[in-house]
């Protein structure tokens, strides 16, 4: 439960919990950002691509 | 405690400018992921290392980095069927395994004197062969040469074979069989033996492995394309997770640049995979190739600027860096709106 005292020829990673939240923090993060923008582009999708699409008619 | 928890975890070590520049370059490193399915995370580490960060740094959270960026993409090959966990799981055991000796034996050669000479020839032997094949078999016809990461409405079963897996498949009947995704039944032998060869390669030679493992997994073990693909992101999640949390832990990983870069990225990776829905990726493949060129370059002069202590260089091998990066991304963009554009047309004045 040490925290990894030397960085020099580590090969077996010994537990750290700042290290495990930090790549925990990331990992969350990840998942979160997939389901969000997923949610997001259900919602908004099909609208920007009228905005995009329809432009130039919308322009004219 | 908000503000406790973000400053022990980095993000406010970074200012509101910086943070908004890693958004931003997050965006465009996507959308070239998404798009090309490969080609943005080596950007992260190089930019890093020319904005003054220390190496560990810009490698730790360039590897942080694409760990992010591989749950992203699993997630999403998860969700298109195209992630075979059995695969994955007997692959990374034996790509383990692989590394450790790969890695043994540099140290074995190096005390005989012969290291740098075999790992060089290595190299060559190494592109020289999948450069060969790949080109190969695009030739061969039908396009199939390239690693298409958005053929999502193909049935897997479709896919054809190569000769050398078929081959491979009917010789070598060894139990334990595996039947893989695509009805691919074949020795988990053979895949431990790749999985082992890919990784002493890898250990061996110090890289990453994706770019052979992938090509190891469709000619060697048969698996379809998107599988490959899908799987070997598979293993970049356990890969990087384990370097990121090896780095982390000396102070490598900071959360300050990979948390903006990921939350730009992941948005830039949807618009930039939507894309290729609509445009023909083969005519954009040549400004990729010379986005790497013109990467390769500005890490040269960026080099010989801060060699030399010209920060004139230095940044111009930044601004090269970023430059070639967003030329590339807004090409793809402009390049996917003017084809819908001209879909929609076509479709109005057919309907007309």
């Amino acid at each position: 439960m040490l925290e990894g005292e030397s960085m020099a020829g580590l090969e077996i990673p010994t537990w750290d919990p700042e290290t495990a939240l930090l790549i925990g923090t990331i990992l969350l993060e990840a998942v979160v950002l997939y389901v969000g923008y997923g949610g997001l582009e259900r919602l908004f999708g099909p609208y920007l691509m009228k905005l995009l699409v329809g432009g130039e008619e919308n322009a004219q | 405690m908000l503000n406790s928890l973000l400053d022990g975890l980095g993000i406010l070590g970074t200012s509101p400018e910086m943070l908004a520049m890693f958004v931003g370059f997050g965006l465009v490193v996507g959308v070239l992921f998404g798009f090309f399915g490969m080609g943005g995370s080596f950007l992260v580490t190089p930019a890093l290392l020319m904005l003054d960060y220390p190496a560990p740094i810009a490698v730790g959270s360039g590897m942080a980095f694409v760990f992010g960026t591989a749950i992203i993409a699993t997630l999403k090959h998860h969700d298109l069927g195209q992630v075979d966990y059995k695969l994955g799981v007997i692959m990374i055991t034996g790509t383990t395994i692989g590394i450790e000796v790969g890695r043994a034996s540099v140290y074995y050669l190096e005390s005989l004197g012969f290291a740098g000479g075999i790992i060089s020839i290595a190299y060559v032997v190494l592109l020289g062969g999948v450069g060969a094949m790949v080109t190969r078999d695009a030739l061969k016809g039908d396009g199939g040469g390239g690693i298409d990461h958005e053929a999502a409405d193909k049935d897997l079963s479709e896919y054809e074979i190569p000769e050398v897996a078929k081959t491979i498949q009917q010789k070598v009947r060894i139990p334990p069989m595996v039947t893989l995704r695509g009805d691919v039944r074949v020795s988990a032998w053979v895949i431990t033996a790749v999985a082992f060869a890919t990784g002493l390669l890898s250990g061996f030679l110090g890289v990453g492995g994706g770019f052979i493992r992938m090509p190891a997994m469709i000619y060697a073990i048969g698996v379809p394309v998107p599988v490959a693909v899908g799987t070997d992101l598979f293993e970049i999640v356990f890969s990087g997770g384990l370097g990121s949390y090896l780095y982390g832990q000396g102070g490598g990983v900071d959360l300050g640049i990979v948390a903006p870069l990921l939350l730009g990225s992941a948005l830039g990776a949807r618009i930039g995979s939507a894309a290729t829905a609509v445009v023909d990726a083969d005519g954009i493949k040549i400004y990729f190739g010379g986005m790497l060129l013109v990467g390769a370059t500005a890490v040269g002069v960026g080099e010989i600027g801060s060699y030399i202590g010209n920060s004139t260089l230095e940044l111009l091998g930044l601004v090269l860096v970023i430059g070639a990066a967003v030329v590339v991304a807004l090409a793809i963009l402009y390049t996917a709106i003017s084809s819908l554009r001209v879909t929609h047309r076509q479709q109005t004045s057919t309907a007309d």
